[in-house]
Formats: structure tokens, sequence, C-alpha cells
């Protein structure tokens, strides 16, 4: 009996110091999140605010706290210019001891990112960004690519217009890495697929007057416009070419559509277009029901990158209640390790380059006939198993042991 | 006395020196660091604007050039940092020298033009060239060790070496400016005709400042990508001239002083409104126009004649 209750309490005694460390290890007491985004330009749709709104109510869903310290989400605009938002990566990380940067959107933004973390063993969370070379060249030990990638894109979107009857391409590409990457991408699944790819024009990010680049394409005589771009860019060009007439005989195929995109343009004009997304609200009744909590907020159904916020951070959490600690290197083998299950992904897995890996969804946009509710968009066609949807671990990453 | 051989311009050079020394211990490094290398870029700006009379509206250019030369020679060639700043800071001489031949041909408007056209030349080559990154940029390059002794990825230690690199160039700046070179200048600025009536080669004279100015500014531009530690677009585009442009005026043209004031208010609206997002243009906008309707000397020129007229 004195046994027991001795062993009960060195047991008790154990316990608080084991929540003392724990306590301790959380640096600054506050596990700081910051949201980096596009608060104004071309990407401020399919993120922003949004982003910002998605990570706050991450923090609240936690209960505002992990291991008893309390959760902070401050943000900032980088106006998509990697110097900005490497200047205020640097200052978040140095000045204001943010322990991981969140969103994320645009790859030039992104890339300036990833290495200024990775020299202060800090983490970054990347919903918005897509370029593939996050986790192939340029990746770091630090960093998890969450919600989608170029890659992805082009396995769902490009194949599944090839089988439609789509045999030849001309790209639009927006002039950066993440245009470049998409249609790189693209390319090798259309000609894997049995397609050919005639030629491309690349646009300066971001363009309001697509008119000579449609031109160009319109000459190319190809089946298929592929779009290499992103936010407004694809709204502007896919307006742009239905006002041409470009339509008529030539077919946009958007490699990257977000759902407020298809909201800008509308569904008489978006009808019909197959597009690859990680996430749709209306997919089942978890995504859903997180969905409407976040409407209520924002006045906007979420775009897979704001979703991809919230689980990212949400996983995240997790990993530092399961590490125990803030500390990188410890939480980042944690959030590789744990599998994550939530209404944005069932079974995802992030592997050693820092890619989440987990299921993506081919849609195609609904005519407005078929619509029967605000924000009734898409019908599912196919979801598309994680294996086929993202590429295996690319060996040019050193994170990846042969 | 102590100060027997001081005057008072040189006791606040004194003060203003010390500030600096003291200031990584109360500003975020980083920041000042920023600072400094504006200031000197706008230093280097206002020896061809206040001094020459010449409005260059490419500057960015050198500024730009200066900062992907250093980095590409580090990632690429591997060259220890002091010889890529100097590298870096050749390139933008050379540029200089073109560009500088050729622009100073013409004057006023025409000559601001013709700068720009240049400095739109090195965007664009810079934009589309293969080793520059486009859009992307050069990321995450090493500071370094300054002479293979002095690791300078500390903000500290990299801070001391900046402000050093930046006493220099202000001092050589200030050498200039009052040297007897630095006179003519003032003299072809104040009446060209009479400056060349009087027998001197203008045009040498004007291709001379362009050139420094193009120098320092290349230095600036070396130092600051290497704080850092990335280049960008936004380093050569002409956004930046304009910047340069409203720092010398902001803080006083033709005063030693005033760029670097200038550049000190541009850089902390620009880091302390920084959640606003693209509305810092629209700001810095109001700024500079509350400037030049209410003080068209600037800060410091309007304190210069401020001391004048009460002593």
């Amino acid at each position: 009996m004195r046994r027991a209750f001795s062993n009960m309490a060195l047991g008790g005694i154990l316990i608080l110091i084991g929540t003392a460390a724990a306590v301790a290890q959380v640096s600054g007491d506050v596990v700081k999140i910051g949201v980096l985004t596009d608060m104004t330009g071309a990407y401020s749709d399919l993120a922003g605010q949004g982003s910002v709104i998605a990570a706050q109510m991450a923090a609240e869903d936690f209960g505002g706290k992990v291991l008893g310290k309390p959760i902070v989400i401050i943000s900032a605009d980088h106006q998509n210019k990697a110097d900005v938002a490497s200047n205020i990566a640097r200052k978040w990380y140095d000045e204001e001891q943010v322990d991981a940067i969140a969103d994320l959107v645009s790859s030039s933004t992104a890339l300036a990112v990833m290495p200024v973390a990775a020299e202060k063993k800090r983490i970054t969370l990347i919903s918005g960004a897509a370029s593939t070379p996050i986790e192939g060249e340029k990746c770091t030990a630090y960093n998890v690519h969450y919600t989608y990638n170029t890659y992805s894109m082009a396995v769902g979107t490009g194949r599944a217009v090839v089988q439609k009857g789509g045999k030849t391409w001309f790209f639009i590409v927006a002039d950066y890495v993440f245009g470049k990457t998409l249609e790189a991408d693209t390319s090798k699944v259309v000609i894997a697929s049995g397609g050919k790819v005639l030629g491309d024009v690349k646009a300066p990010f971001p363009t309001t007057d697509f008119s000579s680049y449609l031109l160009q394409a319109q000459a190319s005589g190809a089946q298929i416009i592929g779009l290499a771009n992103a936010g407004a860019d694809t709204i502007n060009a896919i307006k742009q070419a239905n006002e041409f007439g470009i339509t008529k005989k030539q077919s946009l195929a958007g490699l990257l559509v977000f759902l407020s995109d298809i909201h800008s343009l509308g569904l008489p004009v978006a009808k019909g277009m197959y597009l690859t997304t990680a996430f749709y609200w209306d997919r089942n009744g978890e995504s859903r029901k997180w969905s409407k909590r976040f409407f209520e907020r924002h006045k906007k159904m979420p775009t897979m990158v704001q979703a991809g916020v919230y689980s990212s951070l949400t996983h995240y959490f997790n990993a530092i209640k399961a590490a125990g600690t803030d500390d990188a290197d410890k939480v980042m083998a944690k959030m590789k390790q744990m599998p994550v299950n939530d209404f944005f992904a069932r079974n995802g897995h992030i592997g050693a380059d820092g890619l989440h890996r987990h299921d993506m969804y081919l849609a195609q946009v609904k005519s407005p006939a078929e619509s029967k509710y605000p924000w009734d968009y898409y019908k599912i066609v196919k979801t598309i198993p994680a294996p086929e949807a993202f590429q295996p671990p690319d060996p040019i990453c050193p994170q990846v042991k042969k | 006395m102590i100060a027997a051989g001081f005057n008072r311009a040189q006791w606040g050079y004194a003060v203003l020196v010390v500030v600096g020394l003291a200031a990584p211990f109360y500003v975020y490094p980083v920041f000042a660091m920023n600072v400094l290398c504006l200031a000197l870029f706008a230093s280097a700006f206002n020896l061809l604007l206040g001094y020459s009379g010449l409005l260059s509206f490419g500057h960015a250019a050198f500024l730009g050039a200066g900062g992907y030369v250093t980095l590409e020679v580090i990632r690429a060639w591997r060259l220890p940092i002091e010889l890529a700043i100097i590298v870096g800071t050749v390139v933008a001489v050379l540029l200089g020298i073109i560009f500088g031949a050729l622009a100073i041909r013409r004057s006023g408007i025409y000559f601001a033009m013709i700068t720009l056209g240049f400095a739109q030349v090195v965007y664009f080559l810079v934009l589309q060239m293969p080793w520059t990154g486009g859009e992307d940029g050069l990321q995450g390059v090493s500071r370094g060790k300054l002479l293979g002794i002095v690791n300078l990825q500390g903000n500290l230690a990299m801070y001391y070496f900046v402000y050093a690199v930046f006493l220099a160039g202000f001092w050589i700046i200030h050498r200039t400016i009052h040297s007897p070179f630095g006179h003519v200048l003032r003299a072809i600025r104040e009446n060209e005709p009479r400056a060349i009536s009087l027998g001197y080669d203008v045009d040498r004279y004007k291709l001379l400042a362009f050139v420094i100015s193009a120098g320092l500014s290349g230095l600036a531009g070396s130092m600051k990508a290497l704080v850092v530690q990335s280049a960008n677009l936004s380093d050569v585009h002409w956004h930046r001239s304009g910047a340069v442009v409203l720092m010398t005026l902001l803080g006083g043209m033709g005063t030693t002083l005033g760029p670097s004031v200038g550049a000190l208010i541009v850089a902390a609206l620009e880091n302390y409104l920084a959640s606003y997002g693209s509305w810092i243009a629209v700001i810095t906008g109001g700024v500079f126009i509350a400037c030049v309707l209410a003080f068209r000397r600037g800060i410091v020129g309007e304190i210069r004649a401020l001391v004048k007229r009460s002593f």
C-alpha cells in the first residue's frame, strides 16, 4: 500500500517535472505564427485575408494554446515580391520570435523565404506556392509543401484534357519559376499521354492585357491553350479569350484554377472546364462543416490554399504537442512521422523532401443549370490517389536518402 | 580646449559616427544595414544630381548590377566576399563608363530619358538572362567570412563591416565634393557655357562624376545584396531609380548629409509601415508632395538655411 502510494507520488512528481520541462521548451513562451501572403495583388483572392482567417481559426480550434502557451497569429503582405518577403521573414525570425511562417503564396516569395528559414532553423508551411523545385533542388530540412504542386496539377488537368481529345497544346506561361515549372510538368504529361506541344509564350507576372499572347496562341492553331498561370492572370486570360472569340475554335485549359477564380469568372464562362484541386468545400460532410464556419467569417467559401493553411497549422500544433517542444528539428520529425487525417486530407504523409502527399481531385465546373445553390461550382470527376498525384521524392533534394 | 582642432561641422560628424556605432544595439541591425546601404546609394546619386546638376533616372541599374554580380561571383566562382564586392563595384563602374559616355552628350530631360532607357535595358537583361533567376532573383547566398577570419553570418559583425564601407564611401564623396574637382562640378551645374569658356573640359568632368557615382552605387548594391543575401528584380526596377530621387530631394539635394537622412526616412517608412502593404507607395507619395510643397530645400537643406539665418 505504502509502496503503491510512493509510486504514485513519484509518478506525479515525474509528470509535474515532465510538464514543467515541456513548458520550458516553448521558445519565448508563445507559439507565434506569421501568415505571409499577398493581401492586395493578383493572388489576394485565393490566399490573402482568407488565409489569415484560416490561421486564426486553426489557433482558436486548437484552444488558443499549445503545451499551455498561447498561440499568436500575425500577418503581413509580401506584395508577391521576393525581397519584401525575405525581409519580412528575416525580421519576424530575428525580432519577433516567429516560430513558423505559413501560406507563402507565389513561388518566388516561397523560394526567397525558405533559405532564410533554414538558416534560422525555423519552419515554413507552404500552402500557396506550387513549384516543384520547392521539394526538389531548392528543398530545405525545415519546409513543408502542404497543399498542392505543379506536378499534381499537370497530372490531373493535363491528362484529363488529353484523354478528352485535346491533343495539340500551346502554353501561355507566367514568366517566373511557377509558370515555367507548371509548363514543364504539364508538357511531360501531355507528351506521355500521346499529345503534342506546339509552342509557348511567356507573359510577365502580373499581366492585365493578354491580347498579344492570346493572338499568338490562336495563330499556333493548337486545340488547347494551356494557361500556366494563376489567380488574376488566369481570370484575365480566360475573360479576354472569350471576348476575342478564341474559345469558339480552341479550348482553354486553366492548369491552376481556384474556387475564387471560378467565382470571379462566373459559371457561364467557366462551365465545363476541368481543374485539379486538393480541396473542395462541398465534397463531403466534414469539408462542408468546416467551410461553412469559414464562410461565416470570410463571406467567401475557402479555396484549397486557405483550407491548406488551416490544416497545415493544425498538423503543426499537433506535432508540437506530440514532441513536447516547439524546437524546429523535433517538430519537423513529428510532422513527417504523423499522418494527416482531417477534413482536408485522408492519410496524408509528409515525405523527407517536405512534400505533403495526399489525394487530389479532378473536378469539372458545373453549368449554370446544374448549380443549385451559391458556390455550387464543381462536380468531382475522380479522386487521384496520392502516389499518382505527386511525384516520388527526388534525390536531387539532399534530405532524400537514397 | 580639447576642441581646438574641431569646428562645429566636425563635431557634428563625430556625434553622428558615434550614433552609427551604437545604432545596432537600439534598432534591428538588418534594418540599420539597409539604411546605410541606401544612404550610400543616395549620397552617390546626390553627387550627380546635387553637385553636377545631372538628373539620372537609371541609377537602379548600377545598384542592381553591383548586387547581382557580387552574389553571382560568390555563388559561381566561390570568390571571397571582399573580392566579390570589388568585382561588383568594377562592373558598376564599367556600366557607368558606357552609360555615362553616351548620356552626358545630352542634358536635362534627355539625359534623364537616356539613363532610364539604359536602366530598362539592364532590367530586361536581368529578367531574361539565365543566371539572374528572373522573377525569383538570386537567393540564399552565404555572407561568408571577411578576409577569411571574421564570420559575417552574425548581424552585428556584418553591421560593422557595412558601417565601415559606408564611412569609406561617404568619405570619398565628401572629399570629391570639397576638392577642386567638386568646385568645378558646381561651376558646371551653375553655368555650363561659362565653365567651358574658362577652359574646362566639361564632358570629362561630367563623365568622371557619373562614373564615381555609378561605382559607389554599385558598391552600395553589393553591400545591400550581401546584407539580405539576395538580389531581386526590385533592385534594378525603375521604382528604385525613382526612390533614390525621392530620398535625395526629401533629405536635401546638394547637402552632404541630406541623402542619408532621406534614405533613413524612406527606409523607416517602408519598414514600419510594412503591414500596410502596397499602401506604402501612397504614403511615401504623400510625404514627397508635402516635402516639395512645404520645404523645398529638403530636411537638411531647410535646417541648414535656418541655422544660417539664426547665427
